[in-house]
This record gives structure tokens, C-alpha cells and sequence, in this order.
């Protein structure tokens, strides 16, 4: 399992260069950094200019400006951003601890309802509440995150604040305007909304993922097995039944980062929260490069993080893989 | 006769299906005796399976059972849930068809066993460990001690079926039903995993129910026959009786169409097995029946006594002797 | 031969037999039919015209009023209108890029299916990540550099037309299609009539047409529902976001009228967001609930005792 481990790790640095240069290309190709920094500066000397194209390796060939690129990437001299020369290190470091938060709160919560809602549905196929549960997972999957989102900003803060007086949740930022310091309950209160919009969709998918695997465990023949040695229907549903009907969830679960991290872009944007998605979309938008290509790197090597714990927990929780 | 410790009166049992319901088994009276092995032959959809289950308690919900099934005294249709599960694996356990996926694939074999033992008996894990062992050495698995360690992907087909077995036998059950429990397996398996049976039943006096469609089977192991076909019993007897001189036009099909030494073609039943949701009225059979008759129509013939057998056939009297031999 | 009883149902009268008991499907079905009538007779059924004022500034919002069904927008066109145009728009954009991922999607899978080794697992390698990455940052990017190959443009057309989305869409879609269409074809593969085909020296080509391909329709028609629904999402995420088709020439899309929503919300014009927004709900739900009853009616493994 170790040495697996290990030889996955060592595979991940080649895919992780084949990837970075990929996204380099595109991003190369997809934004013309030299363009967006001109248009940002336009009063920029040429020798400006020239020294933003040398520490970003924007070189004409492609190969070596890449390894240029690598290259201060690597030895930690990151480029400044295009506006208003910030440090993007600390920036990153903010977004990446704020989407951690929002990120894992609404996995946290939606996998958590998401998996007892699939159970719930698998026990009584057919029944009424399977069809209550089926139907709602249906729904919330049909709305895209952004509506829910506009709605729910609609709902708890607009016309709230029209009847009631006062918002219910607050919709946008992390902390209200010149706070200071840490405060874990003004955090909770707006993390709520946005949260809510995330974990909504984790719920629905993943209340679909467990029914039907928990469906296709309940009809396999080692559960007739498991009822005719005569113990109870709890620990046929749980040692024999969920141990079974995880295994291809939790799988699942650990491809499924990207589909989250894409549900969190589109909701940090619309509250305005300033985390991954937030950087992404406002340097995507100017064509920072700088700010883009350390958001990339982090992006893909995440992916390939949890590529690697999905395999792994895969060959842990079931017996059959073997990974030598 | 020795003791009946199953007894099935008048079973019956009907799916609910899209189609309408679905009357599996008709009407199936049937005995085992202690310690005999008494074989169980029918097409598939005979509703040979769906009997046993019944008596497991292990159909699906939408299945409506009635009738009667005691075990050692005990009614089991109509038992309470808990009642069921003090019985199952305790005093009636059962073999699958598929060794496969009989097993759970990520549980160790010798936690499977030992589960099947603590349920029933209060063991401590160690005890209990030590007893699946000595189950995996009587159903001749080589090395047990290292194999209960491993997980059912390690074992091969047939090795997999001793292993259902001894989970079956663990808490040395007074019925065993084994449903077609060699029909998944090369031949040369098969074999053996019917001298396995018949060694389990001389060595801890089990009853054992072996359902197959395979007559060869039953031949080779069983003491007493039962043939089913479409939701009935339409024969039963000793084993010598039914194969000398069966009386029962199913009866003499399936054993026509069995390849013998010596014979130089095979004679099939013509036609198909019923459609269940809609059987034929009378004798299920008469559809197919070269000696069928407008009476054979009308009423559902029951088992009466046919010289050493008991035969559900109207016309079992007028038929020809033994002409399949011929 | 004994005649058939007419209880035993062949495997197409059986899989139909299964879609019609999904009754949330069957209303979908009749909701779609219905809508994608509507669109169609568009200069018919629309009040006014896609870019025709029905208020003049300044009092140019008007709420949902007997003149204006649904309202009216900034600019004082007819919202009941605008949403039956933007929907004819969005309706072509899920079809036609859905129809290019499904082909390329079922061809991929089943070459890469059929075939194993070395190019399946590059092919699935590759889709893996490709699925695993966010799927609006590969969109964008992907959008971007598609638009940036000028010997591109003849088959994308401009950047902001709604031809550019179609194939941004179909491009983006198939790799989900290819893995559905591969797992089929592995498991087809195996099967005795493949083998049959194979055993007689039936061409790789000839298998993979006549035979995989066939026995996949089910697991497309499944695919292609689902491509659908994610084009026209995706469509509208994008407007939503500002990188969406432009209403040039009046031209709208429901992603577009979405878009507008988000100003909507802070002002106080409701319908503006709810009207597009539930629309679209309605539109993707119908085609999710077509999907799942397609995939339950042709897919026997799952009995589920309904």
C-alpha cells in the first residue's frame, strides 16, 4: 500500500508538468498576457514591459518560456499581478483558506444529508418516500447553483428586509465592512447562504449516488446470504449492505472535487466571496496571468490529490484491488 | 419412516407483478424426514426455488405466501420477524446457486462463517474463529487456518460453494436446502461438492433438500424424489421406485430425455414450461402431454398413492408401462 | 411451436411499458412537447416582437399586467415574448451541440471500448481529468482559446454567436458520453453474439456498427438527454457570467434573459428573475426526469419492483 502510494506520488510530478504546461499554453493562447498587460498599464516603459514578459517566461517559444516560467515558479519568484502590482502569494493563501472553509462546510453538510436521504429512498424502492426523496433530488439538480443563489438572496435578504425590517443572512463578503479580527458566529452567519447553495447540490447528487448503489447492494445475492444466517435486518443493512454500497460512493466522492469547486465559483461569485472562485473569475476576466497560472497549479495539483485518495480509499475499502 | 422435520401443506405463493399476479407455487405438499436426502426436481419456473424461500422467510415483500410449513413442530409461515431470525441459520439454513456472489465480497471468509456462528450461539470471537476453521477443514479446504483469512475474490468457484456450505452447516441445522448448488460449477466440481453434501449429511444426521433441474444429480445422491412442475408436486417416491417405473407423463419425459448408455437418441418434451401468469386449467401439463385428455382439463389432479408412488395424474392407471425404456 | 401468450411483452413493448409508468417523465414529456410547439410557431404565439418596445422610457419596467403577460425590462420589451424567442435559442443550442457530443462521445467510447490497451487508457486518462477539472474554468478557458485560433473561425464563427456556443458545448460534452458508450461496450463485448460476429470474422468496423453500437441506444438516448440539459444550463451559466451569446440584433437566449436576473434581484423587479429562472428550472427538470425514465425503461438489469 506504502510503496503504491508512493509510485502514484512520483507518477503525479510528470502529470503535474504535462497539465501546467497545458493550461500555460491555453491560458497563452486563451487571455495574450503582453495584451491584457499593456491594456492595464497602457503608460508602461518598454522596459517595463520586457521585464514582465522575462519573469512570467511569456518568451514567443512556447517550450521555453514555459520553463522559464517553472523555473520562478519553483524558486518562489512569483511575479506580481498586472493591477496594481499586489503580491499574489498572500492573495491565494486568502482564497484558498476561505474556500477550505465554505468549501468543506457544504461538503461536510450536503454528503452528510445527501447519504442519509439516499438510504432513506434505497430501504423502500417505490414507496412513497422514495418517490418524495427521488423527486426533490431531481429538482434541486435542475436548478443551476447561480439561481438558487439569486433566489435565496431574494428570499432571506431583499424581501426579508422589506417585511420583517431587517435581512435574515447577509449576502456577500465574509466579515461586514471594517471588521477586525475573528468572530466565529458573524463567520457562521455569512457562510450560511452560501453554503446552503452548495451543499443543496452535493445533497441532491449524492442522495442519487447512494440510492441506486445502495438498490444494486440490497439485490445482490451475498444480502440473501447474509438474512439466511438468521441475524437482524440492521446488521444486514449495515455490516453487509452500507459497507458494500459505500465503496463506489466514496469513489466517486473523491473524483467529484471538480464538480464542487465549479458549484463554489459560481456561488463565491454571487456573494461575493472573496475565495478561490472570486480570484479566479476577477483575474480570468483582467487576463492576469500572474494571478492565474499559481491559481492553475494549485487547481490541478488538488485534483490529482484527491485522483489519489479516491484510489487509494478504493483499494482500502474493497478487498478485490489489489495495488501492487 | 423415520421422523418428518419439514412439513409443507398446501403451499401457495403468488407475485404481484405489472403484468397481474403471478402463482408461483400451486398447492405443494411435501415431507422431509430426519436425516434423509430427499431431491427436488423441475424445470426452472417449476417454483422449486420459490418453495424453500418461502420456507426461509426469504422473499421479497411484494410475495404472498400461505399455507402451512412446520419445522420440528414449528409454523413458520405467519412467524413473527423474529421468530424467523432465530430460526434461519439455526434449524433450517440454505445453499445458493452461485457461490460467486453468494459471498460478501469484502468481509474475510472466516468472519463470514463466524458471524453466521455468533448470531446463534454464544461464542466469544476466538472460539468462534477456531470453530469456522474446523467447519472450513470438514468441507475439505485445504489450509484453513490461512485460508479464513483471505476474502472470497482469493477462492475459486467451487471452493467458494464448500465455503457457503459451511456457513450452511455451522450451527448444524436440522434441514439443509441446497438450491442447485453444482449448477454454476465444472463438472468435475460438481462432484465434488455433491460428496461434500452427502458427507455433511452422514456425519451430523442433516436433512438435505436438493433442488436441481439436473435428474442425473438426484440420481447419483438423493434417497427420495420429488418432481415439480408448474407450481406443483405431480410426483413423488424412492429414488428406485421412480426411476424403474415412473408413472407420471412428466415424470417419463425427463427421463426419456436423459442421456443413457446404450440409447441412440435423446426424446425431448415437445413445447414449452407454461406461462404462469396464465396456466393452463387441470393438469398444467396436458398442453404438453402425449396422453392428454379431455378430463385432464378439468380438475387439478392431486398425489394418489401408484403402487410405490404417489402420482398426481387421472390417467396414470390407463398409460402404457415403462414404454421410455422400449 | 405453442403460440405466444399475449402476456409476454417483447423487450421494446416492455421498456415502453416502463417509461410510460414514470408519470413525472410522461408530464415531462407532454411539458416539453408543448413548449417546443410553442417556440416553433414563434411569430404565432409570441405577443410582440423579440426586440419591439412596449413601454417607452422612462416608466419602462412595467409589472405583469394584462398588456404585458410576464412583464417588461429596462428597455420595455414584452418579457412573455422575449422568453419564447430566448427559448427557441436555447432549445437549438442543448439539440444541436448535444447531437455533436453524442456522436463524438459514442464514437470515442466505443473505439477506445472496443479496442482496450494503450488507447483506452489514454482516452480514459485524459477524460478523468478532464471531468475532474472545474467544469466553468475549463469552459471559460477552453471558450477563450477557441476563439483565439482564428483558422478556427470559419467552423465557430464570431465568439459571441450562438453557433460559437453550439460547438464550445459539443466540443466540451462527449467526453461524459464516452464513458457511459465504453462501459457498455465492455460489457457487450463479452457477450455470445459479439463473439458470434467475431467467430464468423465479421470486421472490427462491421462489430462495432451493427452490433455495439445498436445495443447501446439505450445508454445514448440516456447520454443525449442529459447533454441537453447540460448545454442549456451551461449556456446560461456562461451568460449569466458575461461570456454567454450576445443579443446582438435582439437576439436573445434564456441564459441571456437569466443574466438579466441578476440586476433584477438587488432593484426589486421580480419578475425579471423568477420568470427566465423558473423556466429554465422547468425546461432542465423535464429533460432530467426524460433521461432518468429513459435509462430505468432500457436498462432490464433494474427491476425495481415499482
Amino acid at each position: 500500500m506504502f510503496r503504491y502510494i508512493l509510485r502514484r506520488v512520483a507518477w503525479s510530478i510528470p502529470t503535474l508538468l504535462i497539465v501546467t504546461f497545458l493550461v500555460y499554453l491555453a491560458l497563452r493562447i486563451g487571455t495574450d498576457p503582453v495584451a491584457s498587460y499593456k491594456r492595464v498599464n497602457p503608460r508602461a516603459s518598454r522596459a517595463k514591459i520586457a521585464e514582465y514578459i522575462d519573469v512570467n517566461g511569456l518568451d514567443p517559444n512556447f517550450v521555453q518560456g514555459y520553463f522559464k516560467w517553472l523555473k520562478n515558479f519553483v524558486t518562489g519568484e512569483w511575479p506580481r499581478s498586472i493591477k496594481g502590482r499586489r503580491e499574489v502569494w498572500p492573495a491565494l493563501k486568502d482564497a484558498m483558506a476561505n474556500t477550505l472553509r465554505l468549501g468543506s462546510a457544504a461538503t461536510i453538510v450536503g454528503i452528510f444529508f445527501g447519504l442519509i436521504a439516499g438510504v432513506l429512498a434505497a430501504l423502500r424502492p417505490g414507496g412513497k418516500r422514495d418517490v418524495f426523496i427521488n423527486t426533490s433530488a431531481f429538482v434541486g439538480i435542475s436548478i443551476p447553483p447561480f439561481i438558487s443563489a439569486i433566489m435565496f438572496q431574494l428570499l432571506f435578504a431583499v424581501y426579508w428586509q422589506r417585511w420583517f425590517g431587517e435581512s435574515l443572512f447577509p449576502t456577500s463578503g465574509v466579515y461586514p465592512a471594517g471588521h477586525t479580527g475573528f468572530d466565529l458566529f458573524l463567520m457562521l452567519k455569512f457562510m450560511a447562504l452560501p453554503t446552503l447553495v452548495v451543499a443543496i447540490q452535493i445533497v441532491a447528487t449524492y442522495s442519487r449516488y447512494m440510492r441506486s448503489s445502495l438498490l444494486d447492494v440490497l439485490n445482490s445475492d451475498y444480502m440473501r446470504t447474509a438474512r439466511s444466517k438468521g441475524i437482524s435486518e440492521r446488521r444486514v443493512l449495515i455490516k453487509h449492505g452500507m459497507r458494500n454500497a459505500l465503496i463506489p460512493v466514496v469513489t466517486i466522492a473523491a473524483l467529484d472535487v471538480g464538480s464542487i469547486v465549479g458549484g463554489l465559483i459560481i456561488t463565491e461569485n454571487i456573494f461575493s466571496y472573496p475565495g478561490m472562485g472570486l480570484y479566479f473569475l476577477k483575474s480570468f476576466g483582467e487576463g492576469d496571468f500572474p494571478l492565474l497560472m499559481p491559481w492553475m497549479v494549485v487547481i490541478v495539483a488538488s485534483v490529482l490529490f484527491f485522483n489519489l485518495i479516491a484510489d487509494v480509499s478504493y483499494a482500502w475499502l474493497d478487498p478485490r484491488i489489489r495495488l501492487e | 419412516m423415520s421422523e418428518k422435520v419439514l412439513e409443507i401443506r398446501d403451499l401457495h405463493v403468488t407475485f404481484d407483478t405489472p403484468s397481474g399476479p403471478l402463482e408461483a407455487v400451486r398447492g405443494v405438499d411435501l415431507d422431509v424426514s430426519a436425516g434423509e436426502l430427499l431431491g427436488v426436481v423441475g424445470e426452472s419456473g417449476s417454483g422449486k426455488s420459490v418453495s424453500f424461500l418461502a420456507a426461509m422467510g426469504l422473499l421479497p415483500a411484494r410475495a404472498r405466501v400461505t399455507g402451512s410449513v412446520s419445522l420440528a413442530g414449528e409454523q413458520l409461515i405467519g412467524a413473527s420477524a423474529k421468530q424467523m431470525r432465530s430460526i434461519r441459520g439455526r434449524l433450517l439454513s440454505m445453499i445458493f446457486q452461485d457461490p460467486l456472489s453468494a459471498l460478501n465480497p469484502v468481509h474475510r471468509i472466516g468472519d463470514q462463517i463466524s458471524e453466521m456462528l455468533r448470531s446463534h450461539q454464544d461464542l466469544s470471537g476466538r472460539e468462534a474463529e477456531k470453530r469456522a476453521i474446523e467447519l472450513l477443514d470438514i468441507v475439505g479446504i485445504p489450509q484453513p487456518g490461512d485460508r479464513a483469512r483471505q476474502y472470497p475474490h482469493e477462492f475459486s468457484g467451487g471452493m467458494r460453494q464448500r465455503v457457503v456450505i459451511a456457513i450452511a452447516i455451522a450451527n448444524n441445522p436440522k434441514v439443509l436446502i441446497a438450491d442447485e448448488p453444482t449448477t454454476a460449477l465444472d463438472v468435475t466440481v460438481q462432484a465434488q461438492i455433491l460428496e461434500v453434501i452427502e458427507r455433511v449429511q452422514e456425519r451430523f444426521g442433516t436433512a438435505v433438500v436438493l433442488i436441481t433441474h439436473d435428474l442425473g444429480v438426484i440420481a447419483r445422491v438423493a434417497d427420495r424424489v420429488n418432481v415439480m412442475y408448474a407450481g406443483r408436486n405431480v410426483e413423488q417416491g424412492t429414488i428406485e421406485s421412480l426411476f424403474d417405473h415412473p408413472s407420471h407423463p412428466y415424470t417419463r419425459g425427463l427421463l426419456a430425455s436423459l442421456p443413457r448408455p446404450g440409447k441412440q437418441r435423446l426424446k425431448p418434451i415437445t413445447g414449452f414450461p407454461p406461462n404462469m401468469l396464465n396456466p393452463p386449467s387441470g393438469c398444467a401439463f396436458h398442453t404438453r402431454c402425449e396422453f392428454a385428455a379431455d378430463i385432464c382439463k378439468g380438475e387439478m389432479p392431486a398425489l394418489v398413492g401408484f403402487g410405490d408412488l404417489q402420482t398426481a395424474c387421472v390417467r396414470a392407471r390407463d398409460l402404457p408401462k415403462n414404454e421410455i425404456f422400449l | 411451436m405453442s403460440k405466444q401468450s399475449p402476456n409476454v411483452l417483447s423487450p421494446r413493448q416492455m421498456a415502453f411499458r416502463r417509461f410510460v409508468s414514470h408519470k413525472a417523465a410522461v408530464a415531462s414529456c407532454v411539458i416539453i412537447g408543448v413548449l417546443t410547439l410553442f417556440v416553433i410557431l414563434a411569430p404565432l404565439t409570441a405577443r410582440y416582437g423579440v426586440n419591439e418596445s412596449v413601454q417607452a422610457p422612462p416608466n419602462s419596467f412595467l409589472t405583469p399586467r394584462a398588456k404585458s403577460w410576464l412583464g417588461t425590462d429596462d428597455i420595455g420589451r414584452d418579457l412573455y415574448s422575449r422568453l419564447i424567442y430566448g427559448v427557441r435559442v436555447s432549445l437549438l443550442i442543448g439539440l444541436a451541440s448535444a447531437i455533436i457530443s453524442v456522436t463524438l462521445g459514442a464514437l470515442v467510447g466505443a473505439i477506445a471500448g472496443f479496442r482496450g490497451g494503450k488507447f483506452d487508457d489514454i482516452m480514459m486518462r485524459v477524460t478523468d481529468l478532464f471531468l475532474a477539472f472545474p467544469f466553468l474554468v475549463t469552459l471559460l478557458v477552453v471558450r477563450n482559446v477557441l476563439g483565439a485560433l482564428p483558422w478556427l473561425r470559419p467552423i465557430t464563427g464570431d465568439m459571441s454567436s450562438v453557433r460559437f456556443i453550439i460547438v464550445l458545448f459539443g466540443l466540451f460534452g462527449w467526453m461524459g458520453v464516452a464513458r457511459i458508450v465504453r462501459g457498455q461496450v465492455l460489457s457487450l463485448k463479452e457477450r455470445e453474439f459479439v463473439e458470434a460476429a467475431r467467430a464468423v470474422g465479421a470486421s472490427r468496423r462491421y462489430i462495432i456498427t451493427r452490433h455495439l453500437l445498436p445495443n447501446s441506444v439505450g445508454p445514448i438516448m440516456v447520454a443525449l438527454t442529459f447533454s441537453v440539459v447540460g448545454a442549456i444550463i451551461g449556456e446560461s451559466t456562461l451568460a449569466f457570467f458575461g461570456y454567454g451569446p450576445q443579443a446582438g440584433d435582439g437576439a436573445t437566449s434564456l441564459g441571456i434573459l437569466v443574466g438579466a436576473a441578476k440586476g433584477a434581484v438587488q432593484t426589486g423587479y421580480w419578475w425579471l428573475a423568477v420568470f427566465p429562472c423558473l423556466v429554465l428550472i422547468i425546461i432542465a427538470l423535464s429533460i432530467n426526469f426524460i433521461g432518468d425514465a429513459l435509462r430505468d425503461a432500457t436498462d432490464p438489469r433494474l427491476d425495481r419492483g415499482v
